[in-house]
């Protein structure tokens, strides 16, 4: 072996005998090179990650209220829903002819994965691309997200429940049994942890629309109270359908004006720049109920204000890693008068100064090298799925 | 072996100051060194042993001058040609049995620890009734056990010379004589020479020869030396 190989080999056996001092130091230089580092890739990362789905959605259309929610509702589904605006909207975008019009509907969800009722447009919109079976096509049909599908475990054929808003409220929505029709492919975004709905769909959850006994028939003569012309006055005996199948679909049907059904948001693609600016002019008027957002300059705000408490954050860790590395001088530099015998014992028998020297500064550099090892491992992991973290955290 | 002439040493403080006059010992010899405390009989075995460089004097060690050798050759001199018994052990806590035996190995570049030198490592930790505890840490074994450790670890690289500072002074009966046959065992094999420094006057009827450090001062010391 060499000289090095032995110097580092009992440098080693000393960290190790000395295992709960070595695991705090490593600790303490990982914490405090990884926080600063793991800061700027984390804000840097999920910041280009927010603005290319913000970029890739031209704008955005909801009720008045905080821009930012809508565009974290709209391009996240994972805010609390913005105030609704109402998918007349839509025929008032397409009479205009200035942009195509995509409703969302984003309320509701299967456990921890959100629904999103919207059209197939949506789906080419985002270049979301069926990996197994087929888009949704009827009321009751929908489409996961691979992401969604593997936490659910869901494949084409199976079925799932929507999860009531409150266990308690029974005024409240009812859950409604969805088959999946189709599994998307991933697409690495927020897309692949929804399931998607026909925007129809989206209202019989909301209890908008809805299906029943047909109370013209027979077996359903027990809860009919009165008969006045086509109208049919019953009770609340009536069995409703929580389950959307062929025998029944025909049976759902809309209650109300459907301009005056609720959408979250429409995302609205203008078909040139003068479409867009004429679009955006048409909500300047205060009086208007809804709101037009460019989700790139709402999301550069949003970032604008990460990127500021980044810069004091990384000003308060840089003093504490003054700190923490003085601390940790101070603790080698204890250490290394603790072990005068040895380092004596080493003189008194013959040892090299190069090797006595070396021996030390090896336990210094092992534990900075564990220390910055560790730390590069969490600013990879940081990499990897800080992103999802800080949306969380943003929509939370 | 060993050949001192009118040697002054100081510590740099001047609280002690160590003279001797002459001192000679050849190879193979086994000789007793005693004196009272604060005689100055750890400097002399320092001195022999190149860690303290004399003021003034001459000191040769197997032919080699070391009085005058730099301080890097001294050190590289001593691990090649000295083994070095301490009172205290002197061992590294941290380290296993054949770990500290192998030690000098591992902090110069003089030596090269190769195949022997591990089989030679192996050979005094089973000779010393030690086999089963070669890979245990040192601080798991008793005060005798240790003593033999740093034993095998002052042999490991076959000197031609030991020092023995109190070898036996934290040890009891049984295993004070057990070292001190260790030691005088592998002088006779090798026809080393040893020196070993010893309060305990039941141990120096097995020396040949001993020499009480007043006998070869040139004028008393004075303070007290550091250890």
């Amino acid at each position: 072996m060499s000289l090095a190989t032995d110097s580092l080999y009992l440098a080693w056996r000393y960290l190790r005998h000395q295992r709960m001092k070595t695991v705090i130091l490593v600790a303490a230089i990982a914490t405090t090179s990884f926080l600063p580092v793991g800061l700027n890739v984390l804000v840097a990362k999920s910041g280009e990650e927010l603005m290319a789905r913000a970029e890739a959605t031209p704008l955005l259309i909801g009720a008045r209220g905080s821009a930012l929610e809508l565009v974290l509702s709209a391009l996240y589904f994972e805010s609390d829903p913005p105030p609704p605006a109402h998918y007349g909207e839509i025929d008032r975008i397409l009479e205009s002819g200035l942009a195509e019009p995509i409703p969302l509907h984003v309320r509701f969800r299967v456990r921890d994965q959100p629904i999103v009722g919207t059209t197939l447009e949506y789906l080419d919109f985002r270049g979301l691309r069926v990996e197994a079976g087929r888009r949704m096509a009827r009321l009751g049909e929908c489409v996961v997200g691979a992401e969604a599908a593997r936490i659910l475990g869901l494949a084409p054929g199976d079925t799932v429940v929507s999860s009531p808003e409150s266990a308690f409220d029974l005024g409240g929505v009812y859950p409604l049994e969805l088959t999946v029709v189709g599994v998307l492919a991933p697409a690495f975004g927020p897309d692949d942890n929804a399931v998607f709905v026909d925007i129809k769909t989206a209202w019989v959850i909301e209890g908008i629309g809805h299906g029943h006994q047909d109370l013209a028939k027979v077996e359903a003569e027990a809860a009919v109270l009165a008969r006045e012309g086509d109208r049919i006055i019953a009770n609340a005996s009536v069995v409703e359908f929580n389950r959307i199948t062929d025998a029944n679909r025909e049976s759902f049907h809309f209650h109300g004006d459907r301009s005056e059904h609720p959408v979250s948001a429409i995302i609205a693609v203008p078909h040139d720049a003068k479409s867009r600016v004429l679009l955006m002019g048409r909500y300047t008027d205060p009086d208007e109920p809804n709101q037009i957002v460019r989700p790139a300059q709402s999301m550069a705000e949003l970032l604008e204000t990460v990127f500021t408490v980044r810069s004091y954050l990384v000003a308060a860790i840089g003093v504490v890693a003054i700190a923490t590395l003085a601390t940790a001088s101070l603790v080698f530099m204890l250490s290394f008068r603790l072990r005068k015998r040895e380092t004596e014992t080493m003189v008194k028998i013959g040892g090299a100064r190069a090797s006595i020297v070396a021996i030390l500064a090896l336990e210094v550099v092992v534990v900075i090298a564990m220390g910055l090892l560790l730390a590069g491992l969490l600013t990879l992991l940081t990499e990897r799925f800080g992103s999802g973290m800080i949306r969380v955290l943003l929509t939370s | 072996m060993i050949e001192l002439s009118d040697v002054l040493f100081r510590y740099r403080d001047g609280e002690f100051e160590l003279r001797i006059l002459g001192l000679e010992l050849v190879r193979g010899e086994q000789v007793g060194l005693i004196g009272p405390s604060g005689s100055g009989k750890t400097t002399l075995l320092h001195l022999v042993a190149g860690i303290e460089r004399p003021e003034r004097g001459r000191i040769a060690v197997d032919g080699t001058v070391i009085s005058e050798l730099p301080d890097a050759n001294r050190r590289a001199f001593r691990v090649r040609n000295l083994g070095l018994v301490f009172q205290e052990f002197a061992l590294l806590e941290h380290l296993s049995v054949l770990d500290n035996v192998l030690l000098p190995y591992r902090i110069t570049p003089v030596l090269r620890l190769d195949r022997a030198a591990r089989g030679r490592a192996g050979s005094l930790i089973e000779r010393v009734g030690l086999a089963e505890a070669t890979n245990r840490l040192v601080t798991h074994l008793s005060q005798g056990e240790r003593q033999r450790v740093a034993v095998c670890r002052a042999l490991v690289t076959e000197p031609a010379l030991l020092l023995a500072d109190e070898p036996t002074g934290n040890l009891d009966p049984v295993n004070k004589f057990r070292v001190i046959d260790i030691l005088r065992d592998y002088a006779r094999e090798h026809d080393a020479a040893l020196l070993t420094v010893t309060h305990d006057h039941d141990l120096l009827g097995r020396f040949p020869r001993v020499i009480d450090i007043k006998s070869i001062h040139s004028e008393p010391t004075r303070g007290v030396p550091s250890s």
